[in-house]
């Protein structure tokens, strides 16, 4: 196997494309390469972007884009959207509103497709922002549609979240999703050339204020225009000012740490799962307590007790 | 372990719409491919380059005007200079019979669909000659 790692490190652009389909697919050696990368990760600020469809994400993500090139800064940007449950496919039409960024080798885009991957596509997601991270992304802007419940796990390890709303028409503030809420870092109000924006602002001001957060961020509310790119400048340098906040006042190690423990919970979850469930199925080297109990021989308690107590033991160590 | 089939569909050229290349773009997906569908006026070098990043095992061009004799040539050209030539390019669209040899034969083009091929035939094609 050529090595992906190392000419990814060495900025080869080919090497980061494939690496991350290798994490997408679940490869087999997904687990050995992400070993290796992961020294050289933790670097670049995670700029989660999510609101409903078509409030503008994409162009969002596009017209910051542009403003951070103007810094030189390199940006990798990540575009999720949903696989198709019947046929498994996915149309992913992110690009299309980025297009004048392709040709810019200090920007790399990639779209993903939520796969179904049960819970996992907040962790191949993750593991995707790890590899523009090494490969030596400044920024990284992740682009989800803010419906379920696996892409509102993946904000949970931006270090900066925009949820982006409309004014007029869809979003009233009693209709957001309250997960949506919470997370948000920063309110974006985009579309702010139609009407209505005066209103919104006011409502999302008056639910901050009558259910406050705690801690000493007060996430702001700024409104942006991707047509005549009013607001972009100020929602950078707000995005900036909010990376500083949390990087100085200790919080950000706080914020870290507590996303590792995430992360490596779900990590464990995941095999013991998978370790129970292949356990029990037919086959399953824990099958035959199921006679067990259903001859009345062995209580469930019981049981769990005794598979736990076997399986502690080094069997929990194959992903 | 589970591999898609990915596949860049893309129109390249100033001309007109994209209604031909949206379709594809459907029945691909619908076939359980992930289809990164980039719009229109895409040039051979952004084409190209969104096929590296999204490292799709096939490039879907849409043809309708007469610009596909040295847009094939130009993305073989570009693909190779990015160590990039295991990227299959198929076309589809109205190009007249002795283009399609002459494209085919020079290597420029792995496969080209005429107007009317059924959607199942591309869909066929792509599952044979993508190694998954
Ligand atoms: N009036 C107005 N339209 C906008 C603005 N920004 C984006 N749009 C339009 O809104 C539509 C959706 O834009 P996208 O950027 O694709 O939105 P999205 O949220 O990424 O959409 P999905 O990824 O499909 O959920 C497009 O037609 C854009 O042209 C804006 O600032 N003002
Ligand atoms: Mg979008």
């Amino acid at each position: 196997m050529k090595d992906y790692v190392e000419k990814l490190l060495s900025g080869d652009r080919r090497s980061a494309a494939r690496l991350i389909t290798l994490i997408e697919n679940d490869a087999p050696e997904k687990q050995a390469l992400l070993h290796r990368l992961y020294p050289h990760t933790g670097r670049a600020h995670v700029v989660g972007v999510t609101g409903s469809p078509g409030a503008g994400k994409s162009s969002l993500v596009d017209a910051l884009t542009g403003q951070i090139r103007n810094e030189g800064l390199k940006v990798g940007i990540i575009a999720v959207d949903p696989t198709s449950p019947f046929s498994g496919g996915a149309l992913l039409g992110d690009r299309i509103r980025m297009q004048e960024h392709t040709t810019d080798r200090g920007v790399f885009i990639r779209s993903m497709g939520t796969r179904g991957c049960l819970g996992g596509l907040a962790q191949a997601t993750r593991d995707a922002v790890k590899v523009l991270d090494a490969y030596g992304c400044d920024v990284i802007l992740v682009e989800t549609v803010g419906v379920g419940q696996s892409e509102l796990d993946i904000m949970h390890h931006a270090d900066t979240t925009l949820v982006v709303l409309n004014p007029g028409a869809g979003d009233h503030i009693q209709t957001i999703k309250a997960g949506i809420m919470e997370i948000a870092d920063i309110f974006v109000i985009n579309k702010a050339d139609l009407d209505g924006v005066e209103k919104l602002v006011r409502d999302i001001r008056a639910m901050l204020d009558s259910s406050p957060r705690a801690g000493d961020w007060r996430p702001p509310v700024l409104t942006t225009s991707t047509l005549d790119g009013r607001g972009i400048p100020e929602l950078w340098a707000t995005i900036k000012t909010h990376r500083e906040k949390i990087f100085n006042n200790g919080t950000r190690s706080a914020v870290k740490r507590k996303r590792i423990q995430r992360e490596l919970t779900e990590i464990l979850q995941r095999r013991i799962n998978r370790l129970i469930t292949q356990g029990l199925d037919a086959g399953g080297r824990f099958e035959p307590v199921l006679e067990e109990i259903l001859a009345r021989r062995m209580d469930p308690y019981r049981a769990a007790d005794e598979i736990i107590k076997q399986s502690w033991k080094g069997e929990l160590s194959d992903e | 372990m589970s591999r898609k089939i990915r596949v860049l569909v893309a129109k390249p050229g100033l001309d007109g719409h994209d209604r031909g290349a949206r379709v594809i773009a459907r029945g691909l997906r619908d076939a359980g491919m992930e289809v990164i569908y980039t719009g229109l006026h895409q040039t051979p070098e952004q084409v190209v380059e969104a096929a590296i990043q999204e490292d799709v095992d096939v490039i879907g061009l849409s043809i309708l005007s007469g610009a596909h004799m040295t847009l094939f040539p130009r993305i073989c050209e570009l693909l190779k200079e990015n160590n990039a030539e295991d990227i299959m390019v198929v076309g589809g669209g109205t190009i007249p019979e002795d283009e399609i040899k002459a494209l085919k034969e020079g290597g420029w083009a792995k496969e080209l669909f005429t107007p009317g091929t059924p959607l199942e035939k591309i869909v066929e094609w792509i599952q044979e000659n993508v190694r998954v």
